[in-house]
């Protein structure tokens, strides 16, 4: 059964998606992404240490995944297209995981700041997939001015809080009409399970996994979490329902 | 020498080029994944050592790290 997730024209294995900071050390990171069989794995560009050079984490990571550069942390249009174009430059990709923050406490996307800095990046040739507000028009917004998926918030970055307005989120995957990716705020499995059953097509994971007891183990059950949820929501769950349904037969019932 | 930033500290350099900045800060200008930008605008690795340094320019030398 190929159930390919397509973003931009591009068939991805994997619906989940993997971040690359705060493993234990490097091994742990490649073990960790092997078994979550993400495709896509992210990271950030930062000025480099001008002490000295030592081998880069993308030296281990590149030509075995799709690499998704963020532009974490910037709070300006202008910082974040030139972190785009420099990632476009040290990457060689156009795809770019556009991040731009309003709030340094939170992480909350700067929204209005967002959207322009989408649409200049979308005209520049860039693939854009921005992390954003967990808000219908927002998202609207961003695919309108030609994003190639957008990225909600569960809930805070790094929070572990989960999804903290599944009916947001599913509203949002009900009418998007890109790619939705769950970026941010899952804590563990179910959640991730949970954002694809209620309609993501993909989930973003990092801290969950980095920062667990036993990273291999949770980067594996995101994975699992990821497929059991993908399926369920292909199965289609049944209605809720206020009282019991019995599931033996009625009839036939000894003492009857 | 040229007062110029690179990476957000202001020095004295006496490299003309990009290329020859970055040779006498002892990074290797072949290292994959590197990216420049002057002045909020990227320099081309094929541009690095053409590309004249100016008193007052903003130089900013990036690599991919890990990221979330």
């Amino acid at each position: 059964m190929t159930d390919a997730l397509i973003i931009a024209g591009t068939a991805l294995s994997s619906r989940l998606f993997v971040g690359t900071a705060g493993y234990p050390n490097q091994q742990v990171l490649l073990d960790c992404l092997d078994a979550s069989g993400a495709e896509i794995v992210t990271v950030s560009i930062r000025r480099i240490s001008l002490e000295g050079y030592a081998e880069s984490l993308v030296d281990l990571l590149g030509g075995r995944y799709r690499l998704l550069p963020n532009t974490a942390g910037c709070a300006t249009v202008r910082d974040a297209v030139l972190t785009a174009e420099l990632a476009r430059e040290a990457l060689e990709t156009d795809w770019v995981k556009l991040e731009l923050i309003g709030d340094r406490e939170t992480l909350y996307p700067d929204v209005e700041q967002l959207v322009r800095a989408a649409e200049e990046l979308v005209g520049s040739g860039f693939t854009v997939l921005p992390y954003c507000n967990e808000d219908p028009v927002t998202c609207q917004k961003l695919a309108d001015v030609g994003c190639a998926a957008v990225m909600p918030l569960g809930s805070l970055i790094g929070s572990g809080m989960g999804i903290a307005n599944p009916a947001a989120i599913e509203l949002i995957c009900s009418r998007s009409s890109v790619p939705v990716v769950l970026d941010a705020g899952i804590g563990t499995a179910s959640d991730a399970a949970l954002a694809m059953e209620l309609g993501c097509d993909a989930v973003l994971a990092n801290t969950a996994i980095a920062k667990s007891h036993d990273p291999l183990r949770m980067a594996a059950a995101m994975r699992a979490g990821v497929e059991g949820g993908r399926l369920a929501r292909l199965a289609g769950r049944i209605p809720k329902r206020r009282f019991a349904e019995p599931s033996s037969p009625q009839l036939g019932l000894i003492g009857s | 020498m040229a007062r110029v930033r690179v990476n957000g500290v202001e020095e004295e350099i006496a490299a003309g080029t990009v290329a020859e900045l970055l040779a006498a800060r002892g990074v290797d200008a072949s290292a994959r994944f590197l990216a420049v930008a002057v002045n909020g605008t990227v320099v081309r690795r094929s541009e690095w050592p053409s590309r004249p340094l100016s008193p007052g320019d903003d130089v900013e030398i990036v690599r991919p790290f890990s990221g979330g």
